[in-house]
């Protein structure tokens, strides 16, 4: 949990089903930032690799795709450390791997959580085969790469 | 209890989407099937008319844990089909990268899929629980598998630097040194982890199989060699439409796959060790020995120290593979295209892995076939769990229905794969 390591930026997602990209986008833009200290991650091929990939960071963004139903672009923020995720936003994605919620479990059963973990869900509309965000959530996107921004900002000395 | 009916729906710590049905009637296994119901995905169909040099890319879409394996199948079969030859040290960062899919892929199915079956815990959750450091440490050694594969394929899920004739870029001695301390650790990691595995509980329980897998002169396969069998099978690559056949069966999206003269065979580490034993690296060798297999082994249950064995060998191989590296002046060689028909095989983690592709003078591809590993072993997962229920008739539905779903993790299967599979459902009457 060293307050010196760098800040990990990780989007979680598959760019070929439409909306279930976001967190990718939003991670890319984020890396297109260049900022020192920040490590961005495009992508875990599955949710154990979270696990090893917020080990001695100071802070930790994950980004995703949600499906609680809730309207489309709505923008979820949770701070796994003082709070559970809601168990209807991520749904199952596979039998196999771990997701979201488990690594974070884990990864407090491994005493490896970083100090600062913040997890944004950004509800999709569409996740049927396709390359393109729906409109409402790329303009969310937008919004958490700048929140995301804000906030590593106030993180990184000046 | 003379009739009764095994049933699960979704198979868990499995890729993919299957469930297994078991009819017992009189006390005797009546039906077995391993129903596979996850929708089938026309991959041979949707590569007809792309270009030949599309395919590491279209097909390592099949598969988000063992990408690599198809990759390499099917730009070995497109080489193969257009005559040319990757080899020195072009060909051995190919082993590099599948050293590093080894690693991730075995890892992850010991410690989070398999182990949990053995320890009688629900998943690797439970498991952090008791051995938060041996879970750790198991993280850990997945990365660093994660880590090749980052540093060679350009990133850790469906690589991209994987092109027919070799890589679009190829690493320098200084980039490939740095995984040379975590590999010195993994290497100590993964023997550890044969150790650890060996002092597991297995049930008593062999079966006659026909093991099938590459085998090459000089090295433990990974992508060329012949196959072979132990019970007869010796063949080149471009020889295997000869010997097997695919063949479909109502309950299952994947084909199943049998030897023509014979049926069903076993495919995966299991056969691979059991036919390469003596091209395994001495340190693979001696822990083998140590955690007490013999030369072969048919206890489908004790193939999570295979794999332990075989993440030994990867961790071993990438090291050698480094140490012995220079790097080449291009970072491929020039395939031109040819009307060919074309074979390529590879040991995927899980077993092998066949591709045979038809192209034109003009590059394009005009048929495909991908015999996949969890497809060839179907019919052997279903004897296996035909003859372990026949034995533990006696054993409560929950324990036995716990035992059957342990089964068919055995064979780390990859269901989305095979369909291109998992539900349990024993129905005793």
């Amino acid at each position: 949990m060293a307050t010196d390591g760098p800040i990990v930026v990780i989007g979680v997602g598959n760019d070929f089903r439409s909306d279930d990209g976001v967190g990718l986008t939003v991670a890319r833009a984020i890396a297109a930032l260049n900022l020192p200290g920040v490590t961005v991650i495009v992508g875990v091929a599955d949710g154990s690799n979270l696990v090893t990939a917020w080990e001695n960071s100071r802070a930790v963004f994950i980004v995703d795709c949600a499906r609680s139903g809730a309207e489309s672009g709505t923008i979820h923020r949770f701070d796994p450390l003082s709070e559970d995720i809601p168990a209807d936003i991520f749904p199952r994605f596979s039998t196999h791997a771990i997701d979201i919620p488990e690594s974070i479990k884990l990864g407090r059963l491994l005493g490896n959580l970083p100090p600062q973990l913040t997890v944004y869900a950004i509800e999709g509309e569409n996740l049927a085969a396709g390359a393109e965000l729906t409109y409402k959530v790329k303009t969310a996107a937008e919004k958490v790469t700048a929140m995301i921004q804000e906030t590593i900002a106030h993180i990184l000395p000046r | 209890m003379k009739n009764r009916t095994i049933k699960v729906d979704y198979l868990a710590r499995v890729e993919g989407e299957g469930g297994l049905y078991v009819k017992v009637k009189d006390n005797k296994v009546a039906d077995v099937k391993l129903n596979i119901f996850e929708p089938p995905r026309f991959y041979e169909a949707f590569l007809r008319g792309r270009h030949f040099t599309e395919v590491p890319d279209i097909t390592a879409r099949i598969c988000g844990i063992c990408p690599v394996a198809y990759q390499t199948s099917s730009v070995r079969a497109m080489e193969t089909a257009c005559g040319a030859t990757v080899d020195g040290q072009l060909r051995a960062l190919r082993r590099l990268l599948y050293c590093g899919e080894y690693i991730e892929s075995h890892v992850l199915h010991i410690y989070m899929l398999h182990a949990p079956d053995f320890l009688g815990c629900e998943d690797v959750l439970d498991i952090a629980k008791v051995h938060p450091d041996l879970v750790k440490k198991a993280l850990r050694l997945k990365k660093i598998g994660n880590d090749i594969m980052v540093l060679l394929g350009g990133r850790e899920i469906h690589p991209i630097n994987v092109r027919v004739g070799g890589f679009y870029k190829v690493p320098t001695k200084n980039e490939l040194q740095t995984l040379v301390e975590p590999l010195t650790w993994a290497l100590d990691f993964a023997l550890a982890t044969v150790k650890f595995t060996a002092t597991l509980n297995f049930p008593d329980f062999e079966q006659d199989y026909e093991y099938v897998s590459l085998r090459h002169p000089d090295e433990y396969p990974l992508f060329d060699g012949r196959f072979v069998s132990n019970k007869g099978i010796d063949c080149a690559i471009d020889e295997y439409p000869q010997y097997f056949e695919e063949q479909h069966v109502a309950h299952s999206t994947s084909l199943h796959s049998v030897v023509k003269a014979r049926g069903a065979y076993h495919v995966g580490p299991l056969a691979r060790y059991s036919l390469n034993f003596d091209k395994l690296p001495e340190v693979a060798r001696k822990a083998a020995k140590k955690a007490g297999l013999k030369e072969t082994c048919f206890n489908p249950f004790k193939s999570i120290i295979v794999r332990a064995v075989e993440t030994v060998f990867a961790c071993n191989e990438a090291l050698r593979i480094i140490s012995e590296y220079k790097m080449p002046e291009r970072p491929f060689v020039d395939v031109t295209p040819q009307a060919a028909v074309g074979h390529g095989a590879s040991e995927a983690p899980r077993g092998t892995l066949y591709h045979r592709y038809r192209i034109g003078a003009d590059g394009l591809i005009q048929e495909a076939r991908i015999v996949p590993p969890t497809s060839q072993n179907q019919k052997i997962i279903e004897s296996d769990l035909a003859a372990y229920v026949g034995k533990h008739l006696k054993l409560s539905e929950e324990k036995l229905t716990w035992q059957c779903e342990q089964v068919v993790r055995n064979y780390d299967p990859c269901i989305s794969c095979s369909c291109h599979f998992l539900k349990l459902h024993i129905d005793r009457q």
